[in-house]
């Protein structure tokens, strides 16, 4: 196991250290001028060179790499250029709508997900399973910002549950949660009708299983066996689109945001898109590859600590 | 052949005539302005209504399935034509530096999800349904490599390929003339998913201004013109949407009903 981990942990380090430079490159190299480029065609000449010098653009590319590296691993994320105040407090006002998001949606997609997989293959070829399987192929081709706006028309404007957009703060813990149901809802159906298809074949090849028989001929009812043994086992692939679920919602989600008008990293994207911030929109973007790239390396442990048999083969 | 296969078919069908259609006829000019007809409900002089620039909702649907598919479809190209070689030479050096770093690079192109390749990409270089494209291909191509890679493993250690060796056959040509064609389903059928998944993203993509820009009509343009007027006309927003939704259905479901055809045995992943 400790084997396995340091050899997960060597690649996340190497590919972490590959994705900051493909950002640094895409954000601070292609350009060719950062500066003059966050700026457009009619700065003044001097306002560039005030930009450059709080870029730090006249020191050498490498030089600027490292300065932005060390400076993420300290958690000085730089200063934004529009705000004029620095990233990590912009990004820390968001996050927690951003993260919340994600994990809420993630909740509820599993929460969906679950039940409506093990019922379907426990009832294979029935009507129930029919029914499910059918929910789940709309639900994967159902656009999630398009579903969004649907709950708003439904649940915000007709029948007045629910505010249409906004976002209160968590000074009220329920409010927040309140507001944040129906952008959960509609990040996590699509998810939870890939997770109940995975679920549902998971489990049936496990139930095609010897192990399963041989519960079968000790005298458990298929009811029994279902749940003793196959759901367990089946648990392992499910983990892992779990695991990728969780950066497709984080950076759903910034779609979402933008139905909802919630305050999130989305909307902060969007703004520093538009301003030309680069500096946001690099450590925004890093950060999000960050989560992504540390949850994948999280699922993989999980998943060795889960099944031994990976274990073994690293 | 199956229910999904004929239902799916059809659907993508109509949706490609539609798109093909539009190339020489749409019942009205999208760039024609009608203000003082604006917001019509469906079913009078227009067929699906009109927006709030009074343009014709039926006409905008033909002209954004052109952009959907024609994104869509290059992304899926870009993805084939960049994954497949690479799978296939991932396969052919099984172990090697050459496997490893390919597949590395595949992962890490993983942790990237579409939209934020996108974000990076109109950070620099400005929105527009090219770089839309170049944003979902990317993304295709570690999906292709991977597929590429776990289908012709196991081919390699067949008895015919063994043959092709002896004969002196270079692992290029191997790969060329007996993989290639015995992947060929596995990769129709997965592309009929990746296109689906297209569709979805470059609505998407344009719903949050980062695809096709304005005079060009896109599904994803139409539907955030209409987020504001959901309440007030409900149609211009639920009938861009059921485009997406029966377009998409549509590959799906032709993508499933192709591979219970084509091979029963074969698996696609399905993430």
């Amino acid at each position: 196991m400790i084997r396995y981990a340091l050899g997960r942990l060597t690649s996340l380090v190497i590919s972490l250290f590959v994705a900051s430079i493909v950002i640094f490159g895409v954000i601070e190299v292609i350009p060719g001028d950062p500066a003059a480029f966050m700026l457009g065609v009619n700065a003044r000449p001097d306002t560039i060179a005030a930009l450059r010098a709080e870029m730090g653009l006249d020191q050498s590319v490498v030089t600027r790499y490292f300065d932005w590296v060390t400076g993420l691993l300290r958690g000085d994320f730089g200063q934004s250029w529009t705000y004029k105040t620095p990233v990590a407090e912009l990004i820390n006002d968001r996050i927690w709508v951003s993260l919340p998001l994600a994990i809420y949606a993630l909740i509820l997609s599993t929460l969906i997900a679950f039940p409506a997989g093990i019922y379907a293959a426990s009832r294979r070829g029935g009507p129930g399973d029919v029914t499910i399987m059918g929910a789940t192929q709309l639900g994967v081709a159902i656009p999630n910002f398009w579903f969004a706006m649907i709950l708003v028309l439904i649940f915000a404007i007709n029948l007045r549950w629910f505010s249409a957009g906004g976002f209160p703060g968590w000074s009220d813990p329920l409010q927040a949660i309140k507001s944040l149901t129906l952008p959960a809802i509609a990040l996590a159906l699509p998810q939870a009708a890939i997770l109940a298809r995975v679920m549902r074949s998971s489990l049936l090849d496990m139930l095609g299983e010897d192990f399963i028989r041989t519960a079968r001929a000790k005298g458990l009812s298929r009811r029994q066996a279902l749940w003793r043994h196959a759901v367990r086992n089946a648990l392992i692939p499910v983990l892992t689109i779990i695991g990728l679920q969780f950066s497709f919602l984080l950076a759903g989600g910034i779609i979402i945001e933008q139905v909802f008008f919630l305050p999130g990293l989305g909307r902060l994207i969007f703004q520093s898109i538009s301003a030309r911030d680069l500096i946001v929109v690099e450590s925004v973007v890093m950060l999000l590859v960050f989560t992504v790239i540390i949850v994948n390396f999280a699922v993989d442990l999980a998943y060795a600590a889960v099944d031994p048999r990976l274990r073994a083969k690293t | 052949m199956s229910r999904n296969l004929i239902i799916g078919a059809l659907l993508s069908l109509f949706f490609l005539a539609l798109a093909a259609l539009s190339f020489v006829w749409t019942p009205n000019d999208i760039e024609a302005l009608d203000i003082p007809n604006k917001l019509q409900g469906p079913g009078g002089a227009n067929l699906l209504g009109t927006d709030h620039f009074g343009r014709d909702i039926l006409s905008m649907i033909m002209m954004g399935a052109r952009t959907s598919i024609a994104v869509a479809l290059v992304a899926v190209g870009i993805g084939m034509a960049l994954g497949i070689p690479l799978g296939l030479l991932a396969a052919a050096r099984h172990g090697s530096l050459l496997d490893e770093l390919i597949m590395r690079g595949n992962d890490l192109v993983f942790a990237f999800p579409s939209l934020v390749i996108a974000i990076l990409i109109t950070a620099v270089f400005g929105a527009s349904a090219v770089n839309a494209i170049i944003a979902i291909g990317i993304f295709n191509i570690p999906v292709f490599a991977r597929l590429t890679r776990g289908a012709a493993l196991p081919l390699w250690e067949r008895d015919f390929i063994l043959a092709a060796r002896v004969c002196g056959k270079s692992a290029a040509r191997i790969s060329a003339e007996h993989i290639l064609p015995n992947i060929t389903n596995l990769m129709i059928v997965q592309g009929t998913i990746q296109f689906s998944l297209g569709i979805l993203a470059e609505a998407a993509l344009s719903y949050i201004g980062l695809g096709a820009q304005p005079p060009t009509a896109s599904w994803g343009r139409m539907l955030a013109d209409a987020q504001t007027l959901v309440s007030i006309a409900p149609h211009t927003a639920l009938v861009p949407g059921f485009a997406i939704l029966l377009m998409v259905l549509g590959l799906n479901l032709l993508g499933d009903g192709l591979r219970d055809w084509l091979d029963p045995r074969i698996r696609v992943a399905r993430v």
